[in-house]
């Protein structure tokens, strides 16, 4: 009997084994709560419904500039795309868990491609004039079940200076609502609690079509391209990127192991994927689409940029993919790296070349499951049941509709 | 990358100089507000105008001293404004914020450390590379290549059977060396099995022995002839040798042939681990740059592609083996080298043995091989091209991309069959007489010529003690002759000038 007992245990023992050998020997699955959450799939666990604003608030915008389908704040309109042909789209709203208002807030582009935001408050505050009072469900709980996407520089608060940013704070109408956004930072006035941070948009096909063979050869050790100054806007020097980037720039440039400058080669993505580490240093923003192009190349990132917070960062551990280096601890880069043990840089690299990994990164038309589209519902629908506390008795008002700088207030 | 480049420089295009709308906001605020500030701003004049004369950031020289002795400066605008610190970098060399006072905390931040405004730019010390990190670096690199190579290069890569044919004569260590440091460098497991023409020698045993590979050292018992003609047949007859070693000793693996003056790259070493039984590969013929005379080589520049013939496996349109590219001989016709020295080219055969890759239990006596292979014990080294080893050449794989790859390269580079050079380069004993040249390009010459010397221009191999007849060169490498001219140089700088008959 008892011999019988242990034969099974051990039986038992070795099929387990087994399944547990199959695991492809290339990628590391993230496994536990956090990785394993990249492969849900939100249908049937969130209901979404997409207000239909008039066409001057998304369609028209984009008519007159369509330049907003390839910067990298084109999350939002990728999005309302998805939205409108989701299965998680609901054209009742009475069965709806959110609310999405489409408008494309940063697409009044310059000139030479960059947006202004010096109108979205206005457009925005406009839309949610629209929205509450043609439906009654922004009255209902005053936007805490509604979604907005703000994919720029520093969220809803609608600057791209961050001083001037910081004393906007984040538009008040918006204070309930959920952001998804891509500016990141903790205990930083622009990032309310329970926002979603998204990656910035990065051109898919361009990646994809500039792929190297996987057996070249990784001979880069660092890699990076940018600026390290910006002399047009910090002549200076200190404030761009908190002095960050004027760092390393001035104790590696002499330093064979740390391939940085300020070119802007052709072979960019190839360089990337012939790099173990690309260094992603925060800019004017502490965000920035080097991050997903390292992911996606399988070039370990290494952050340096204080208290950011990361995309889908209750989904994906960034700590065990990434290296995160302090902004103090510039000057000593390269003892840091070089102290990393091999075992450890290995499983970062398998941890980046799992699909999934890179495919949460990305914003793919059309749409695959476990993109960064994906997450985003992912995250929305961790946060439900929305709270009963949310839900406002009839006549209750908690927002200052006409808080905020003077000029916001105007019409668009 | 673009985009976030162009967003940097995109704020200075559409913002009206915001950086210098703050402080100048504040200040102009400030002149209404209070005379502190007023103040302020005719400080800051004035530091101005003295930099402007000076040449370099007066206020910041201020504010150190300022800071030294005080506990910490107000800044210039109003404490809810930027917060200020001094650039560390032009001050005080590289130390850390740690001893400059720091300036008050952004409003906004609640418990973050991050401050927003001007940071130092920290250097340290000595920005210079750390050679134990960069060594640590190397290692790093090198095992994630390894990794690399496990994952996504051959799967179970065979052992590689070099078989190389050589003999003693001057440039034998050039080529040898050639080829040793190529298969140094394969990361695959090598047997070296070196056929030697004229009987083991300590000299090419010395040289392989510096290898560190597993190395097979046979001889052959006859000498090497001095045509090239005969040189290709012995070759031939030295290759069979080794593949009976192999037969003998069954070795598993792939067999290739490496002749010492051939040059080999390193994807030659992956593509051969796709063989399966019998394959050949593009070989270039680097044959023109075996003469030295430059007129003919502009002259049959002319006349013919200016394309590296290159000899190797054709294939039609679906990959299929269809034909060989071999070396077209007819522009040498009647200008080909004969014996080895000649300044002439040398022509490979029709087929090389370098292009050709066997697997090597084709050549075991027992085992499963197929049935077109023939036996080596049968044929006795009559045998003008490897395709003979065949029954049917249609069986040969193409590798390298169906032959479109041109993994190594031919060529042949003698010096005259008479020249001589220090047994194994080692000169021993030192030199003591050296026979100075009469018209030396130098023009510090020394005061004695030897009376009846031939004129010299250049000497080809060292000194050796006994000669004093001079030679003229026939070498056709120039940079080797200036490697012995400043042999020379040395010699004479360090020895006596007496002149022995």
């Amino acid at each position: 009997m008892r011999k019988w007992f242990w034969g099974f245990l051990f039986i038992a023992f070795g099929f387990v084994c087994s399944i547990a050998a199959e695991r492809n020997p290339r990628t590391e699955r993230i496994s536990g709560s956090a990785g394993d959450v990249l492969e849900d799939d939100p249908v049937g666990r969130l209901k979404v419904y997409v207000y239909e604003l008039p066409s001057k608030y998304n369609k028209k915008i984009l008519q007159k500039d369509p330049r907003c389908l390839s910067h990298m704040f084109a999350a939002e309109i990728y999005m309302h795309r998805f939205l409108l042909s989701s299965p998680v789209r609901t054209l009742n709203p009475e069965e709806a868990d959110w609310f999405y208002t489409p408008i494309y807030a940063t697409c009044d582009l310059t000139p030479t491609g960059l947006p202004l935001p010096f109108k979205s408050p206005r457009m925005v505050r406009s839309a949610i004039q629209l929205i509450s009072s043609s439906w009654p469900y922004w009255n209902r709980t005053e936007g805490a079940d509604h979604f907005f996407v703000v994919p720029h520089d520093f969220g809803a608060c609608f600057h791209y200076q961050e001083e001037k940013a910081i004393e906007r704070g984040i538009l008040p109408i918006l204070q309930r609502a959920t952001l998804v956004q891509t500016f990141g930072q903790r205990n930083h006035v622009c990032l309310n609690e329970g926002s979603i941070t998204i990656p910035p948009y990065a051109p898919p096909q361009k990646m994809q079509a500039r792929q190297i063979p996987l057996d070249t050869p990784r001979s880069i050790f660092v890699y990076f391209r940018g600026l390290f100054y910006d002399v047009n806007n910090d002549p200076e020097g200190g404030y761009y990127a908190r002095g960050a980037r004027a760092a390393v720039w001035e104790n590696f440039k002499n330093n064979p192991l740390f391939d940085i400058s300020t070119e802007h080669p052709t072979t960019y993505y190839e360089d990337m994927q012939r790099a173990i580490f690309c260094l992603c240093p925060l800019g004017w923003a502490p965000w920035s689409p080097r991050l997903v192009e390292a992911v996606v190349f399988g070039c370990i990132p290494v952050i340096i940029a204080d208290d950011i917070v990361l995309p889908f960062a209750d989904a994906i551990p960034w700590e065990e993919i990434g290296v995160f280096v302090a902004e103090e601890d510039v000057p000593k880069l390269d003892t840091i790296l070089t102290s990393i043990p091999p075992e450890v840089i290995l499983r970062k690299q398998r941890l980046l070349a799992n699909p999934s990994m890179k495919r949460a990164m990305l914003f793919p038309q059309p749409a695959l499951p476990g993109d960064a589209f994906h997450q985003i519902l992912n995250g929305l629908a961790r946060k439900l049941p929305h709270q009963k506390s949310i839900y406002l008795k009839p006549g209750e008002k908690i927002l200052n509709w006409t808080a905020g700088p003077v000029g916001d207030l105007k019409p668009w | 990358m673009k985009l976030s480049a162009l967003q940097q420089s995109y704020l200075g295009r559409r913002s009206n100089s915001f950086r210098s709308s703050g402080p100048l906001d504040s200040s102009s605020d400030g002149a209404f507000k209070s005379p502190a500030a007023v103040f302020w701003l005719v400080l800051h004049g004035l530091s101005c105008l003295i930099s402007l004369l000076l040449g370099f950031r007066f206020s910041r020289l201020v504010f150190l001293l300022l800071s030294t002795s005080s506990t910490y400066t107000s800044p210039f605008h109003s404490p809810t404004e930027l917060a200020k610190t001094l650039d560390i970098r032009s001050v005080i060399p590289a130390d850390p914020v740690g001893n400059v006072p720091l300036p008050f905390p952004n409003k906004t931040a609640t418990n973050s450390r991050v401050v927003v405004g001007r940071h130092g730019i920290r250097i340290r010390p000595w920005p210079h590379p750390n050679p134990v990190e960069v060594m640590k670096a190397h290692r790093i690199i090198e095992r994630v290549q390894t990794e690399q190579r496990l994952q996504f290069g051959v799967k179970d890569p065979r052992k590689i059977i070099v078989v190389t044919p050589t003999y003693v004569r001057t440039f034998q260590s050039l080529h040898l060396t050639g080829v040793m440091h190529s298969l140094m460098l394969v990361p695959y497991d090598l047997v070296w099995i070196v056929v030697e023409a004229g009987g083991v020698s300590n000299e090419t045993a010395s040289l392989i022995a510096k290898s560190g590979l597993r190395t097979i050292h046979v001889g052959f018992n006859q000498r090497m002839p001095n045509s090239w003609d005969g040189r290709h047949k012995l070759e031939t007859k030295m290759r069979l040798r080794g593949l009976r070693i192999v037969r003998e000793k069954k070795l598993d693996g792939i067999v290739i042939f490496a002749d010492d003056s051939n040059m080999h790259s390193m994807e030659l070493f992956d593509e051969i681990q796709n063989v399966k039984w019998f394959g050949a590969v593009s070989v270039g013929i680097l044959a023109s740059s075996a003469n030295i005379d430059e007129t003919v080589v502009e002259k049959r520049g002319e006349e013919e592609n200016p394309r590296m013939p290159v000899q190797g496996p054709a294939c039609n349109v679906s990959n299929m083996l269809a034909g060989w590219h071999t070396f077209n001989t007819l522009p040498f016709a009647g200008k080909t080298a004969v014996y080895i020295d000649d300044r002439a080219t040398v022509l490979p055969r029709k087929l090389e043995w370098s292009g050709f890759i066997l697997n090597s239990s084709l050549l075991w006596k027992d085992g499963d091989k197929p049935e077109w292979m023939k036996d080596i014990d049968t044929l006795d080294g009559d045998i003008e091209s490897p395709l003979d080893l065949v029954k049917d050449p249609s069986v040969v794989e193409p590798l390298g991309s169906c032959g479109r790859r041109v993994l190594l390269w031919w060529l042949r580079v003698e010096a005259r069959a008479d020249s001589k050079f220090p047994p194994r380069w080692i000169i021993d004993p030192p030199l003591e007489i050296t026979v100075p040249s009469k018209r030396t390009p130098w023009p510090d010459t020394p005061p004695e010529l030897p009376s009846h010397e031939k004129p010299v221009i250049r000497i080809q191999e060292p000194i050796i003690k006994h000669t004093t007849k001079t030679r003229t060169s026939r070498s056709k490498r120039r940079s080797k002759r200036k490697h012995d001219d400043t042999r020379t140089d040395r010699g004479t700088t360090g020895f006596d000038k007496t002149l022995q008959n």
